[in-house]
């Protein structure tokens, strides 16, 4: 595809803004912002992973696997700042999450030790764990608030912060990777994945797409599991204090 | 201020407060051992918040707390929350059976609860056996208080702290709660520390009365004090005047 060929794709950018402005959306601005947004930083983001791809230099590549996931604990501390050290924890599952994938992937070569395959899996594997750790995060922060009495009467009754939080813990775990779970059942029949998607367009075998593809998705279940279930456990001490007393606004 | 019995619980000059709001100020007091003592009170008193600092679900700012003539912060947590009971007002049930409530406070140690211990504190609360396999969404708020207060003595606990457990229950209800309230006392010599805004359950039940008010406290004394206050804030929360 050639820069011409992209520009005339820009109508389906121009059909939205008519439809916002017909119908008093409002959301003409907010538009062109996201469009102007997604050009300048895919733009650059493709001539620095062209940079890094021709290089070839590892440290590059770590570099680049370190700003994604500033930038995914960036985002998704925001939705647990209730929770002491919740950048440190995210930043720690993040890490654990991409060293535990890439170890695998590496050390059973499934994948070679190059810039093209590291980088675009490390950035579905750090992006899906920030979803998740959100997801959790809400949900958990939420469950907390809502069944304050519940944890305060077990540990009334001489339980410890593990008893007392853990059925809120577990829900918020479940519901978190509920989504990734559902999403792989219906996957292929109710739509085809981007990634698989993308090789096809791009002329590769479909069934090499189809390997590729499983291969993301069972990353991305193990993502789900222990991106849950870690920030959960690393999270929950934070809520309690060492007389085992429930922190509260105070 | 009460000194004629031994104290279960003593509060030396404890203060707490929660975003600069003082709930407690400076309270020196005791509760008797083995007693019934009532907190009477408006709302926003700080009754509640002095009951959980005596089972440790709070800390104070400052002060100390001694319970059995130790200082609360020698217990580990477990250990005082076992020995100091608590049921509150809106304590939550869990669901499924009686039985599973009951339970819960051996099951967090570890352990079980045989049925024969069990139907005994039904026994005790004064609800008849058969209750034991009941869904606990099928109890009426008096017969779930019974469970909530059973559950609490699952621990034995050798003081007990009730928060408001007869606000929302009818009269035969509360009368049944008053009963079953000075039979614990005097079968198991618990002490008792009773949250109540009926002023007839505290002259009647209890053997001292506590009146607080913004988070002091104003008078303390055998119950009869509610027949004839010294202090004239008491006289005016009596007559209604404070709410």
């Amino acid at each position: 595809m050639s820069y011409v060929h992209l520009s005339i794709a820009l109508i389906f950018v121009i059909l939205p803004i008519i439809l916002s402005k017909t119908l008093n959306l409002g959301l003409e601005r907010d538009t062109m912002i996201a469009v102007v947004r997604s050009i300048v930083q895919l733009l650059a983001v493709g001539y620095i992973l062209k940079f890094v791809f021709d290089s070839e230099n590892m440290i590059y590549i770590l570099l680049m696997v370190t700003v994604m996931i500033a930038a995914a604990t960036q985002n998704a501390q925001k939705k647990g700042v209730s929770i002491q050290g919740i950048t440190w924890k995210v930043t720690v599952t993040l890490v654990v999450i991409e060293v535990l994938t890439q170890s695998i992937l590496l050390g059973f070569k499934i994948t070679p030790p190059t810039a093209q395959y590291i980088i675009p899996i490390s950035g579905m594997v750090i992006g899906n764990s920030m979803v998740l750790a959100i997801l959790f995060l809400n949900r958990f922060t939420a469950e907390v608030e809502t069944h304050q009495d519940v944890t305060e009467l077990i540990l009334s009754l001489g339980g410890t912060p593990k008893q007392a939080i853990h059925t809120q813990l577990i829900t918020a775990i479940k519901s978190s990777m509920i989504p990734t779970i559902e999403s792989q059942k219906t996957i292929g029949l109710v739509q085809l994945p981007g990634m698989m998607s993308g090789q096809i367009i791009a002329g590769a075998d479909p069934m090499q797409a189809v390997q590729f593809q499983l291969l993301i998705l069972f990353l991305l279940l193990t993502t789900a599991s222990v991106t849950s279930a870690m920030l959960g456990y690393l999270s929950y001490p934070s809520l309690f204090n060492h007389r085992m007393q429930l922190l509260r606004g105070k | 201020m009460i000194t004629d019995y031994k104290p279960a619980v003593n509060f030396n000059h404890i203060n707490y407060s929660v975003d600069g709001i003082h709930i407690l100020k400076n309270i020196t007091e005791s509760f008797p051992e083995g007693k019934i003592t009532t907190l009477v009170g408006p709302s926003g008193a700080g009754k509640t918040t002095l009951l959980k600092l005596c089972n440790g679900l709070l800390s104070p700012d400052s002060g100390e707390i001694y319970i059995k003539g130790k200082s609360i912060s020698s217990y580990e947590p477990v250990e005082l929350r076992q020995l100091v009971g608590i049921t509150l007002q809106s304590a939550p049930m869990i669901n499924g059976s009686v039985l599973k409530n009951l339970a819960l406070p051996l099951e967090l140690q570890g352990r079980e609860l045989i049925e024969k211990d069990a139907k005994n504190l039904l026994h005790d609360v004064g609800l008849e056996e058969e209750f034991l396999h009941r869904p606990i969404k099928d109890l009426s708020g008096g017969q779930r208080q019974k469970v909530s207060i059973a559950r609490t003595l699952v621990n034995r606990p050798q003081i007990l702290l009730l928060d408001e457990i007869t606000s929302s229950l009818d009269r035969i209800s509360q009368q049944e709660i008053e009963e079953l309230i000075v039979k614990i006392n005097q079968k198991y010599k618990t002490t008792i520390i009773w949250i109540t805004h009926n002023l007839q359950q505290a002259m009647t039940v209890g053997n001292y009365t506590w009146v607080m008010m913004k988070g002091e406290v104003i008078e303390t004394g055998t119950s009869d004090l509610l027949h004839s206050p010294v202090n004239e804030k008491v006289r005016h929360f009596l007559k209604g005047e404070v709410k």
